[in-house]
């Protein structure tokens, strides 16, 4: 399969359906295993990073699940290449910036994908859209039994699955949902939410995972700790934690049409104004505003068929994709941001104005008015 | 006081965090706790922070001069990255390891998923601990049918590689 083809198609988890689709962007599950007795990729030798990878690489290429799938050397792609893909959730940032020994196993779904020599020998994971990790951990889970059978992996009675950091060591497993929750944020819950989940014991972090900011009000939620409850558990606690965070923004929403219409009503003209007429707009300002869009989607105030065309956008407009679609190899900031601005007009071209009276027509609903005294 | 991550400059902010009932503080300085991002709440995590931390101090108060057989990696190597250098490290540094990983995690066992050979192999070793079990006793008892039997028993599944 070719890398073009990747570009050409969206992948699954952005395109397809599930459970509070309107909320839980993704659900993602990894796995982190290495072979028994080998240094792991950061301590090991060039040769070294060279053969677990011609071995690890072989028996994945050879899975069932793997029979249509992109598979390349990471020297061989363009940081541009690699970018595109970390955009999407298929590599980690940590990936990219590997060259030399390390590789990426991908399906043509694009809803499983193997790092090879990221910080372990094995990053495998499966993404879909919506609510349903059990789903996703299904899917890793059938990809890792059958390589248990072709590779030894570093596997401790005691300690489970043996990983670079002790951070991943037992389950190895690391699973996590991408939250869209502009009604937490503009109603300034989030920080509360977000201590909560964090005393917890799971973690919150923005787009991109550790380390990185939250724009376009999108919260990834995960397990923190891996050792000492089995793989159902973790997924467990995580589905409960999340329902309880969707009730929250459901709740923080329908306060927003009551209470706060004027300023809701404000934030998604001024959203879909700004966005339909602009000329210049840098990634987390089109990010930020096209949260603001996606709420009106969710709130009747945009049609449903907007939902894609918009969910699209998010990765659309996200720097390397830019790039990718426009061919050239170089561009300079200005010019991204000014191609941008032109896809994302063009884009809401077919998008009508925000139907605010739907809104209004909502909140003047009798029976919310009782529930609000 | 000094700052815990660049060891250098005077702490002036104070963390302590509180995950399932366990505390966990850190200080820093002014340009320490911008770097770790401690002032945005949504992309910090203190344990996070406290992990490459905590971990190295961990291995060091345990004795002094380890080094893996299997790979080379010794505990200063841990204290600079705060990763390991192969699986077998774990027993070479487990003294401070156990420590650590029960700071880190909900345990210190595995219960989840193992490799099915694994796991065929443990439920084995269960067995075979059993039928020497009952073998002795036989034997004690003076029951030498039965010992034969469990003898030939043991025997059948040992002769399987």
């Amino acid at each position: 399969m070719k890398f073009s083809r990747i570009i050409a198609s969206t992948g699954e988890w952005l395109s397809g359906d599930g459970p509070h689709r309107n909320i839980v962007v993704s659900s993602r599950v990894r796995l982190a295993r290495n072979l028994h007795e080998k240094p792991f990729p950061g301590w090991a030798k060039k040769a070294e990073r060279l053969d677990v990878m011609r071995l690890v690489k072989d028996a994945v290429e050879n899975l069932p699940e793997m029979a249509d799938s992109y598979s390349e050397n990471l020297e061989a792609l363009s940081p541009l290449e690699k970018q595109v893909l970390v955009e999407r959730h298929l590599i980690s940032r940590e990936h990219a910036a590997k060259g030399v020994g390390s590789a990426v196993v991908m399906n043509s779904p694009q809803t499983l994908s193997v790092m090879i020599n990221e910080e372990d020998h094995l990053r495998m994971q499966a993404i879909c859209c919506g609510l349903q990790l059990d789903m996703v951990f299904g899917m890793i889970n059938r990809v890792d039994s059958e390589l248990e059978n072709l590779l030894e992996y570093a596997f401790d009675p005691t300690l489970g699955y043996l990983t670079a950091c002790p951070t991943n060591v037992g389950t190895g497993m690391r699973a996590s949902a991408m939250l869209h929750l502009p009604g937490l944020v503009m109603s300034d819950q989030i920080n509360k939410i977000v201590n909560s989940v964090n005393k917890i014991g799971l973690a919150v972090r923005g787009l991109h995972g550790e380390g990185t900011e939250a724009i376009g009000n999108l919260f990834q939620v995960s397990n923190q700790t891996t050792l000492g409850e089995t793989e159902a558990e973790i997924i467990g606690r995580l589905n409960r934690v999340i329902e309880q965070v969707l009730e929250h923004e459901q709740n923080a929403r329908a306060l927003l049409a009551n209470r706060k219409s004027i300023t809701l009503h404000d934030q998604i003209g001024r959203a879909y104004g700004i966005l339909s007429h602009a000329y210049s707009m840098s990634s987390k300002e089109a990010l930020n505003l096209l949260s603001i869009i996606k709420l009106g989607v969710d709130l009747g105030v945009f049609p449903e068929p907007c939902r894609f065309p918009v969910d699209e956008l998010f990765i659309e407009t996200q720097p390397a994709h830019l790039q990718k679609g426009a061919e050239t190899q170089k561009m300079s900031a200005d010019e991204r941001d000014s191609l941008r601005a032109a896809i994302i007009r063009a884009k809401l071209s077919s998008v009508k104005e925000p139907d605010i009276a739907h809104l209004q027509a909502q909140t003047e609903d009798p029976a919310e008015e009782k529930h609000d005294e | 006081m000094q700052c815990d991550v660049c060891q250098s400059k005077e702490a002036t902010v104070f963390l302590t965090q509180i995950v399932e009932g366990k505390m966990q503080k850190v200080n820093l300085c002014e340009a320490c706790s911008k770097e770790k991002g401690v002032n945005d709440p949504t992309g910090f995590a203190l344990a996070d922070l406290l992990m490459g931390l905590g971990a190295a101090q961990e291995i060091e108060k345990t004795s002094s001069s380890l080094k893996c057989q299997v790979c080379g990696f010794t505990q200063a190597d841990f204290k600079k990255t705060g990763r390991l250098g192969c699986s077998a490290c774990y027993a070479v540094f487990t003294d401070g390891l156990s420590g650590m990983l029960k700071n880190m995690h909900k345990g210190t066992t595995h219960t989840g998923k193992a490799p099915a050979a694994l796991q065929e192999r443990r439920a084995q070793g269960e067995k075979l601990r059993a039928l020497h079990d009952n073998l002795h006793q036989a034997v004690v008892a003076e029951e030498y049918e039965r010992a034969a039997d469990l003898r030939d028993q043991i025997r059948r599944i040992e002769a399987v590689p």
